[in-house]
């Protein structure tokens, strides 16, 4: 069994070990959104948060289907009707929402370590589902996933992360992820959106993504985000397109067919054309199905770090 | 008047005028009236036994934030003088970033009594080189010396204006005070909360270059080139920051500088985990850095050690990284950080320490003090530079908590602290 801490806040320190016990026990879970009743009693009588300080559509609604769909009791706090906008602090409103006997959180929040901040501070199990430009761990787990079900193993594959990588937590937990795994990992995209230290964090750089499409075996393409332009990382969206974006004839090209993955939102037109997002080897809509296996593995085996819940996995319920 | 003091057999370092010897130190009527050698105490006088101790001119802060006016809740004049008694300061220059600003003469004044009134460490008040720190008008230099401002700064707000910066540094020449100004280009800095490097990478926390430190550096010090006045600048954290002004004292530039008590012994690796006690503005650099600035503080390039003790209210320390505020509190804790992580290791001899933290800052700054020598004023600092203690942030006297050697064990701390004659800290007593 794959043991993780109380919580899952990030992918760097991570083992092969434990991802790969993680991505085994998503790949059966996989199975149970096929069903027509999708729904196992794994997680019954179990109370879980969702607290999003930040917009989230996809992330939010696949880890609430993977807690429903483990028959855990869930409860989504966005910040708008969060008391955070009366001033509230981050971890007043964890230990309120503690105090009604809650056992896990799932925390999205704008600022760097925020998920680990909450963590060092509540007992119920803290998953990080995004923090500042940190960490994205199911994110990184649910890429690593689809990566395997193309690739196999992901020993010495070569995957190339493309775009804003400074600004990106999905990027960090990617980077973390697969060189735990094993394989290659390299950026792409503007040096002005990559961390000066990039290389330290044994990364390849490739200034052209034609570079980066002859060399890899993946590319996974980074959104855009459009403020990024206003703030003047870049000069325009268009020239991005024409330097960066993930085309078609640029694909062509290729020695071999790329997987093409992308964490989404996209903004199609400017770093990934729609008939690369919409083509033979995107894997995005696939990403987004292991996305909900991937989040019930996590969360049946945080709370498997309960006794009483690891029981009540065990019998699948039936107490 | 209080009672004459006589302290006996402490080891007498007095770099001022060349002293390092085990002698007797006799204050009376607030001021030196005898040093070294044996000396007989007068009728009445009060004796102390100082064997196996030091005993050194008083030592000076010159970089602290008191918080009064305006933040009262997190320190008070009063308060934050207790924890410079207690960390072993006779002085502190404490900073105008106050609310309202300490810009004028009333307010300067008001700070410079709250000191009076307290009666632990003296307090100079700084003036604003700007009303408002606003980067706009000058500020009452006059008036405010006048009150007893002893120095002009923006601290924490450079002055982005180098016409203002260039003003500043005439007008001050008048009132021969120092301008002191915070190194930063707010523009390159960009909102960032540590160093920038790999660590800041992986925690995906917005970094702060060198660059943004050493372009002020030099435009500070080339405006002081020019104007021929005295720029004296506010912790320097980088390595090209040491290089920077060694070229500028090189070139014959009035340029003075000073270093943090936390920059010579922690790096940006103290960040990991998100503490928020190891935020601070400038940012904790790289094992290169501190290296450079304990060597340039050896060299001299560097003329001293501050603390720029900046107490914050615990809710705000505890928080999401990039939103705590900068600073920590350093008064209670610099002595033994210093004789920790510079005399040691040899970097700097007792001599020099006691030059870096009492002598020099009087000098750069003007103040009364810095010396042992016969008739000047009875500010004296007894420390055991062996003995060794735990810091428990719980027992400060300072209201701020928040330091980063919470439960560290440090070598070197204050036993007495003299100002004007009178002890106003007694450890164990």
């Amino acid at each position: 069994m794959t043991m993780l801490g109380k919580d899952l806040l990030g992918l760097a320190g991570l083992s092969r070990e434990q991802i790969t016990g993680i991505l085994d026990v998503a790949e059966p879970l996989k199975e149970i959104s096929e069903r027509t009743i999708k729904k196992v009693p794994t997680l019954r009588g179990m109370t879980v948060v969702n607290l999003f300080f930040e917009p989230s559509t996809r992330t939010r609604i696949s880890f609430e289907f993977a807690e429903k769909r483990m028959s855990a009791d869930t409860v989504n706090v966005a910040t708008a009707v969060s008391s955070v906008s009366k001033g509230e602090t981050l971890v007043d409103t964890a230990r309120n929402l503690e105090a009604m006997r809650i056992d896990m959180v799932v925390v999205r929040h704008p600022g760097s370590g925020a998920a680990r901040f909450l963590a060092e501070r509540i007992e119920s199990n803290v998953i990080n589902a995004g923090d500042g430009t940190c960490e994205h761990p199911t994110q990184g787990l649910l890429d690593l996933l689809t990566l395997r079900d193309k690739l196999g193993s992901l020993e010495g594959r070569r995957i190339c992360i493309v775009g804003d990588v400074l600004h990106s937590r999905v990027a960090r937990s990617n980077i973390w992820g697969l060189q735990a795994m094993g394989a290659e990992v390299a950026v792409c995209g503007p040096r002005s959106l990559l961390p000066g230290a990039i290389r330290e964090m044994g990364v390849q750089v490739f200034d052209r993504i034609e570079a980066a499409i002859d060399w890899a075996e993946a590319l996974n393409v980074l959104r855009l985000q459009l403020e990024r332009m206003e703030f003047g990382y870049i000069p325009s969206l268009r020239e991005y397109n024409r330097v960066f974006g993930v085309t078609r004839a640029r694909l062509e090209r290729a020695p071999r067919d790329l997987l093409i993955l992308h964490p989404g939102p996209m903004n199609r037109g400017v770093e990934i054309d729609s008939d690369v997002a919409d083509g033979p080897h995107s894997v995005i809509l696939q990403q987004v199905t292991n996305g909900v296996a991937v989040r019930m593995a996590v969360l049946y085996l945080l709370a498997g770090n309960k006794a009483s819940l690891a029981e009540v996995a065990k019998t699948g319920g039936a107490t | 008047m209080s009672a004459p003091l006589l302290l006996k057999g402490g080891r007498l370092v007095d770099p001022s005028q060349g002293m390092d010897a085990v002698g007797d130190l006799l204050l009376v009527d607030g001021k030196v009236s005898a040093v070294g050698g044996t000396i007989a105490g007068p009728e009445g006088a009060r004796t102390i036994d100082c064997a196996g101790l030091v005993v050194a001119p008083g030592m000076i802060d010159v970089h602290v934030h008191l918080r009064e006016p305006g933040r009262e809740d997190v320190e008070t004049v009063a308060s934050g003088a207790h924890a410079a008694a207690a960390g072993g300061f006779s002085a502190v220059c404490a900073m105008p970033n106050t609310k309202p600003v300490t810009d004028n003469q009333a307010t300067v004044g008001f700070v410079k009594r709250q000191g009076e009134a307290a009666g632990f460490a003296r307090v100079y008040p700084y003036g604003a080189i700007s009303v408002g720190q606003q980067g706009e008008m000058l500020a009452e230099f006059g008036e405010m010396v006048g009150a007893g401002a002893v120095a002009v700064s923006d601290d924490g707000k450079p002055v982005e204006n180098s016409h203002l910066m260039r003003t500043a540094l005439e007008y001050a020449q008048t009132f021969g005070i120092p301008v002191v100004e915070h190194c930063e280009v707010m523009a390159l800095a960009h909102g960032g909360s540590m160093h920038e490097g790999l660590i800041s990478a992986k925690l995906g926390l917005k970094g702060i270059p060198g660059e943004a430190e050493e372009i002020d550096v030099i435009r500070c010090i080339l405006l002081a080139k020019l104007t021929g006045g005295h720029i004296h600048l506010c912790h320097l954290s980088t390595k090209g920051s040491v290089d920077l002004v060694r070229w500028g004292k090189d070139q014959g530039v009035n340029v003075t500088a000073e270093v943090c008590s936390h920059h010579i012994s922690l790096t940006e690796a103290a960040v990991e985990g998100y503490n928020t006690n190891a935020k601070m503005n400038p940012p904790l650099r790289t094992p290169q850095d501190v290296a450079a600035l304990q060597q340039g503080l050896k060299d001299g390039t560097i003329d001293l050690l501050v603390t720029d003790h900046a107490p914050h209210h615990y809710d705000e320390k505890e928080r999401e990284f990039a939103d705590a505020p900068n600073g920590i509190v350093g008064l209670e804790t610099a002595l033994g950080v210093n004789v920790t992580w510079l005399l040691e290791p040899g970097i700097l001899t007792l001599g020099q320490l006691v030059d870096r933290m009492a002598c020099r800052p009087a000098k750069v700054f003007h103040l009364p003090g810095g010396t042992l020598a016969k008739g000047s004023i009875a500010d004296v600092t007894v420390f055991d530079a062996t003995r060794e203690w735990t810091v428990d942030p719980a027992r400060f006297k300072s209201k701020g908590r928040n330091t980063p050697y919470g439960g560290r064990t440090l070598k070197g701390r204050a036993i007495r602290t003299i100002v004007g004659g009178r002890i106003v800290h007694e450890l164990d007593g």
